[in-house]
C-alpha cells in the first residue's frame, strides 16, 4: 500500500499553463492561468493556521467572488475529460453486464459543465449583483425568453442536468426498459449474445458463472477469474475492499497457478476436457461448455504442453 | 457514597429500552451504565459506515444481534456521487464475523457489497436470519445463492431496488428442500427469470411466509399459481401484469387475489394492463400500502381503483393520477398517511400532464392524516403552499420538487419564499424538507428561524448568497443531514459555523461556490470532521479560491478512511500538508 502525500509547495503539473481546449492558443486559457509565483504565495497564506475567525480571509473570499468572472465558469465548463477509469468492484471480470445507469466519472462531469452555463445564467447574475430584489425579475425573463413565455418548451439543455430532476436511476432504468418492453416480445431469457459457461473449481463450495462474449482474450478471462476465485485461495488473506482485493489476488493467485498447484481447464463439445489456451480464443468461446479450476495433479492426463504454456503465459 | 444499582438490575431495567437515542444517553450517564449498555445493546445502528470503524463497534457491542449501515450520501440516487467513492461492506462485514459471531440481522443502504461479503456472512454467522440490501451494488446472483445455500434460518431476504449482476436464475434453487423458515422474500430489482417451479416449491413449504415481491420475469401464471399457494401473504410485489388477455386468464387471477384475505400491502405492477385491475377489486378494501408507480395507467383505471381502497395509509403512484385522480383519493382514502406522486416523464419537453399544485391541495385538505408528501410537479404556487401548511399541520416528511429549476410561483412571478415560510411555521413536527422553486435567501431566514425539528434537508438551485447557509446552520436546532446542489454560497457562513457541522451526521455541497482554500481551513480547524473533496484532479493544481465541485463533509471518529479512490482527496489535518490521498495501489 503506497501512501502518497501531496506537498502544496512542490513541483506540480497543475503549476504549469494548463491548455484546456486542447488548442494551442486560447486567450481564456491564458488568462485563467495564474502564474508560478502568485500561486505558491496563495498556497501560503492558506494554509497558515489560524485560531479565530477567518474573518480577513472571508473578505478576501469575497472578493474573489466579485472576481470569479463568467470565464472561470467557462474554465470549468472545458475541463479536459479523463476517459472513466473502472473503479468499482473488482470481483467481476465484467461490469458491462450492469445497466447505463453506472455513471463514470467523466459522466458526471460532461453532461453537468456542458449545462452549467445554460441552466444558471441567473447563477451568474445572483453572484454578480448583491441586489436581491432584482434578481427573481430578471430570472424570470430570462425563463421566459429562453422558452417563448410557454412552459412546455423546456430548453432541451435542461433535461441534461446531472441528477435532476432528482430520481432514482433505478425509476429511470425501470421506466425506460418498461417502454421499450411493451414493443417488443420478452421472453425471459438471458441478453442476447451472453455465452455464459459456470466455472468451478477443486474445494471451493460455489460454482461460477462467466459470460464469455465479454472477453476477447485468454488474458482477461484469466484475470477475472483470478478475482473470482482469489477469495478461495486466499483464506488466510482475508480481503481489504475492492482495490487491496486486486492486489492480494494478482499476487496469490498468480503464484499459485504459476506454480502449477491450479490449472484452468474446460470441457469441449465432445465432453473431452482439455486445458485453456491451446486453441485460438475465438474456437474457444465456441466449443468451452465448462469451465474447471483443477489441481495441478489431476491434471497430468491432459496435454502435457499445455502445463508449460500456463506457465508462461504473461501477467499484467 | 451513591447507591449502586447491580449491573444485574440495570440490565433488567435496560431491556425495556429499544430506541438507540435513549440508550446512547443512558451509556453516558456513568462508566458502569455504559458497560452494561454496551453488553445489552442488541440493535446497532450506524448512520454513516465511516463515522466510526468496525472494530471499535464490534469491540463495544458484542452482543449485537441486528446492525444497520449506511453507506453513500443520499445524493448517490441521483447520480451526483461517482462510481467508486466507497461505501464497502467487507470492512465490517469482516470485524463483525470475528467478534459478533451471534449477529443475526444485517441491513445495508447504499452500500458496496461483494460476493465475497455475502459468502462470508453465509459462512460466519450461524443463527442468520435477516438480510436486507437497499440502494447497494457490488454483487451478483452467485452471492445470493451462497446466502440461500448456507443460512438455514433464513427468514427475511430483501433486495430492494438493488444493482445485481444477474447471472440468470438458477440462485433459487439455491434454497434447499430442507428450508422452511422464509418469512420475506423480495428479488424484484432481479432480471432474469427463476423456474416457477423452483419458486411454487418454496413457497409451498414455507408456511410462514408474509411477503413476497417479485421480479418482472415472474409471468401472471406463475403469480396466480404461487397465490394458491400462499394466501397467508401480507405483502405481495406482482410479476409483470401484461399478459395474452384471456378470458380464463382474467378469472384465474380473479379468484387467485380473491383468497388473499390477509393482503395488506400490494406493489410492482409493471406493465400492468388496465384490463387487469379489476381483478385486483377484492383486496382493495383491505389494502393499507399501495405502490402504482410503475403503473402507466390512466387516471380514470387508477381512480376506480382506489375509490375502493378506503383504508389505504401509503400510495404511490404516477403524476398520471393528475389533479382529478387526487381529488377522488381525498374523498375516499381518508386514512392516508403518505403520498408519493413521481413524474412519468421526467423530461420536462414530454407530455403535458394535468398534474398541478391543486392535486396536493385536495390531498392536504382531505386526508387529515397525511404527514409524509413526496410530490413532483412543474410549477407550484405560495397560495397553495399556504392551504397545504394551514390544512396539515401534522406534516412530518415534506418533499417538494418542483421541476423546472428556479420556478417562481406560476400565478404571480414570486419566489416561493412565503410558502415554506408557512410549511417551516406551520408544521411544527416537520423533521425532513426537500425545497425547490425559485427561492431567496428569505425562505433560509425562515426556515432557519421555524424549522425546529428538521433532521433532514434537501436543497437545490435556491438561494442568492452566503446569507442563505448562515440561516440554516444559525438556526436549524435539529439538523443533521444537510445535502445542497447548485447554491450560489461561498466560503463565509460555512467556515463561521464549522462547529455546528460536528453535531450533524454529514453536509453536501455540489456546485455551490466553496473553494479548496476554505475546505482546508475547515479541515484544519475541525479535528473530527472528515473533509472530502471530489474532483478529478489534485484540488492543488487550481488557485486556492476556486470553488470546489464536490465536497462531502461528515464527523467521524475514525480519521480519514483508507479506501478513497482517485478522485476523493480527504483534506489534511497537517497544514503543510494540502491532501492526503491514500492511494492503494
Amino acid at each position: 500500500m503506497s501512501y502518497r502525500l501531496l506537498r502544496v509547495d512542490k513541483e506540480e503539473p497543475g503549476l504549469k499553463e494548463r491548455n484546456y481546449l486542447g488548442l494551442s492558443d486560447c486567450s481564456s486559457v491564458d488568462s485563467s492561468t495564474i502564474p508560478n509565483v502568485d500561486k505558491s504565495n496563495l498556497n501560503f497564506k492558506a494554509t497558515e493556521l489560524r485560531l479565530g475567525l477567518p474573518e480577513s480571509q472571508s473578505s478576501e473570499r469575497e472578493t474573489d467572488f466579485g472576481l470569479l468572472s463568467p470565464r472561470t465558469l467557462d474554465e470549468k465548463l472545458l475541463f479536459p475529460l479523463l476517459p472513466c477509469k473502472d473503479n468499482a468492484s473488482a470481483t467481476t471480470g465484467h461490469k458491462n453486464v450492469v445497466s447505463g445507469n453506472k455513471r463514470g466519472f467523466a459522466d458526471t462531469w460532461d453532461e453537468f459543465s456542458g449545462v452549467k452555463g445554460s441552466v444558471r445564467p441567473g447563477g451568474i447574475n445572483m453572484m454578480l449583483s448583491p441586489k436581491v430584489k432584482d434578481v427573481p425579475k430578471s430570472i424570470q425573463d430570462e425563463r421566459s425568453q429562453a422558452k417563448g413565455g410557454g412552459l412546455n418548451n423546456a430548453p432541451a439543455a435542461k433535461a441534461q442536468v446531472v441528477g435532476w430532476p432528482p430520481i432514482r436511476s433505478y425509476r429511470k432504468n425501470t421506466m425506460a426498459s418498461s417502454t421499450s418492453k411493451n414493443t417488443d416480445e420478452v421472453d425471459g431469457k438471458p441478453g442476447l449474445g451472453a455465452l455464459f459457461v459456470k466455472v468451478s473449481m477443486d474445494g471451493a463450495p460455489y460454482l461460477r458463472k462467466v459470460d464469455l462474449r465479454t472477453y476477447t482474450s485468454y488474458q482477461q478471462l484469466s484475470s477475472a477469474l483470478e478475482k473470482m476465485f482469489s477469495c478461495f485461495t486466499l483464506g488466510q488473506y482475508g480481503l481489504h475492499g475492492a482495490q487491496g482485493r486486486e492486489r492480494m489476488s494478482e499476487i496469490k493467485l498468480k503464484d499459485l497457478l504459476h506454480g502449477s498447484e491450479f490449472v484452468l481447464t474446460y470441457e469441449d463439445k465432445d465432453g473431452d476436457w482439455m486445458l485453456v489456451g491451446d486453441v485460438p480464443w475465438e474456437i474457444f468461446t465456441e466449443t468451452c461448455q465448462k469451465l474447471k479450476i483443477m489441481k495441478g495433479s489431476d491434471s497430468i492426463g491432459l496435454a502435457p504442453g499445455a502445463v508449460e504454456k500456463s506457465k508462461n503465459k504473461e501477467r499484467v | 457514597m451513591g447507591l449502586r444499582l447491580p449491573s444485574k438490575v440495570l440490565e433488567h431495567i435496560l431491556s425495556f429500552i429499544d430506541s438507540n437515542e435513549d440508550r446512547n444517553s443512558v451509556s453516558l450517564v456513568c462508566k458502569s451504565w455504559f458497560e452494561t449498555e454496551r453488553k445489552t445493546r442488541k440493535r446497532v445502528f450506524v448512520g454513516n459506515c465511516y463515522a466510526v470503524s468496525p472494530a471499535a463497534v464490534a469491540k463495544r457491542f458484542p452482543g449485537m444481534r441486528s446492525l444497520t449501515l449506511k453507506g453513500k450520501p443520499h445524493f448517490a440516487d441521483y447520480n451526483l456521487v461517482p462510481d467508486g467513492w466507497g461505501g464497502y461492506a467487507w470492512p465490517w462485514i469482516e470485524a463483525m464475523a470475528a467478534k459478533c459471531p451471534s449477529l443475526e440481522e444485517i441491513r445495508l443502504k447504499r452500500m458496496v457489497v461483494t460476493d465475497e461479503c455475502l459468502e462470508k456472512i453465509a459462512a460466519s454467522f450461524k443463527d442468520f436470519k435477516v438480510l436486507v440490501l437497499t440502494s447497494c451494488e457490488g454483487f451478483s446472483t452467485d452471492g445470493i445463492a451462497a446466502i440461500a445455500a448456507t443460512c438455514r434460518n433464513l427468514r427475511v431476504l430483501e433486495l430492494r431496488e438493488c444493482i445485481v449482476e444477474d447471472l440468470g436464475g438458477d440462485w433459487l434453487s439455491y434454497f434447499p428442500e430442507t428450508s422452511t423458515s422464509l418469512v420475506s422474500l423480495d428479488f424484484s430489482c432481479l432480471d432474469s427469470e427463476v423456474k416457477i417451479s423452483d419458486l411454487e416449491r418454496l413457497v409451498s413449504r414455507s408456511p410462514n411466509l408474509k411477503s413476497l415481491k417479485l421480479n418482472p420475469a415472474v409471468t401472471l401464471d406463475g403469480l396466480v399459481s404461487l397465490l394458491r399457494r400462499a394466501p397467508q401473504l401480507t405483502e405481495l410485489g406482482t410479476g409483470s401484469f401484461a399478459a395474452q388477455l384471456k378470458p380464463e386468464a382474467f378469472s384465474k387471477l380473479s379468484e387467485a387475489f380473491s383468497n388473499c384475505k390477509q393482503l395488506q400491502s400490494l406493489s410492482g405492477l409493471w406493465d400492468v394492463l388496465p384490463e387487469y385491475l379489476p381483478a385486483l377489486y377484492s383486496v382493495c378494501p383491505g389494502l393499507t400500502s399501495l405502490n402504482l408507480s410503475y403503473a402507466t395507467v390512466r387516471m380514470p383505471d387508477l381512480v376506480e381503483l382506489l375509490r375502493r381502497c378506503s383504508k389505504l395509509q401509503k400510495l404511490w403512484v404516477m403524476d398520471l393520477i393528475e389533479d382529478k385522480g387526487l381529488e377522488a383519493v381525498a374523498s375516499y382514502c381518508k386514512e392516508l398517511r403518505e403520498l408519493r406522486v413521481f413524474p412519468s416523464a421526467p423530461d420536462l419537453d414530454e407530455a403535458n400532464i394535468p398534474l398541478t399544485e391543486q392535486g396536493l391541495v385536495f390531498v392536504s385538505k382531505g386526508c387529515r392524516k397525511l404527514e409524509s408528501v413526496l410530490y413532483f410537479c412543474v410549477q407550484f404556487t405560495n397560495a397553495a403552499l399556504l392551504t397545504i401548511a394551514r390544512k396539515r399541520p401534522n406534516l412530518k416528511c415534506f418533499r417538494l420538487c418542483v421541476i423546472e429549476p428556479f420556478a417562481p410561483d406560476y400565478k404571480t412571478n414570486e419566489p416561493l419564499d412565503k410558502g415554506f415560510k408557512a410549511i417551516a411555521e406551520g408544521c411544527k413536527d416537520l423533521r425532513r424538507l426537500s425545497v425547490s422553486g425559485l427561492l431567496s435567501d428569505k425562505a433560509f431566514k425562515y426556515i432557519g428561524k421555524h424549522a425546529k425539528k428538521v433532521r433532514m434537508l434537501s436543497i437545490a438551485f435556491a438561494g442568492d448568497s452566503d446569507l442563505m447557509l448562515h440561516h440554516l446552520l444559525s438556526g436549524c436546532e435539529s439538523l443533521k443531514k444537510l445535502e445542497i446542489r447548485d447554491c450560489p454560497f461561498g466560503d463565509t457562513a460555512l467556515l463561521e459555523h464549522a462547529a455546528k457541522l460536528e453535531t450533524m451526521r454529514s453536509l453536501w455541497m455540489s456546485s455551490c461556490f466553496v473553494s479548496f482554500g476554505a475546505c482546508k481551513l475547515l479541515s484544519q480547524k475541525m479535528p473530527r470532521l472528515n473533509v472530502e473533496v471530489i474532483d478529478e484532479h489534485p484540488p492543488e493544481t487550481r488557485p486556492e479560491s476556486s470553488p470546489v465541485e464536490r465536497i462531502y463533509i461528515y464527523r467521524t471518529v475514525a480519521g480519514p478512511r483508507m479506501d478513497t479512490p482517485e478522485f476523493v482527496w480527504t483534506i489534511h489535518k497537517n497544514p503543510e500538508i494540502g491532501v492526503s490521498h491514500l492511494a492503494i495501489k
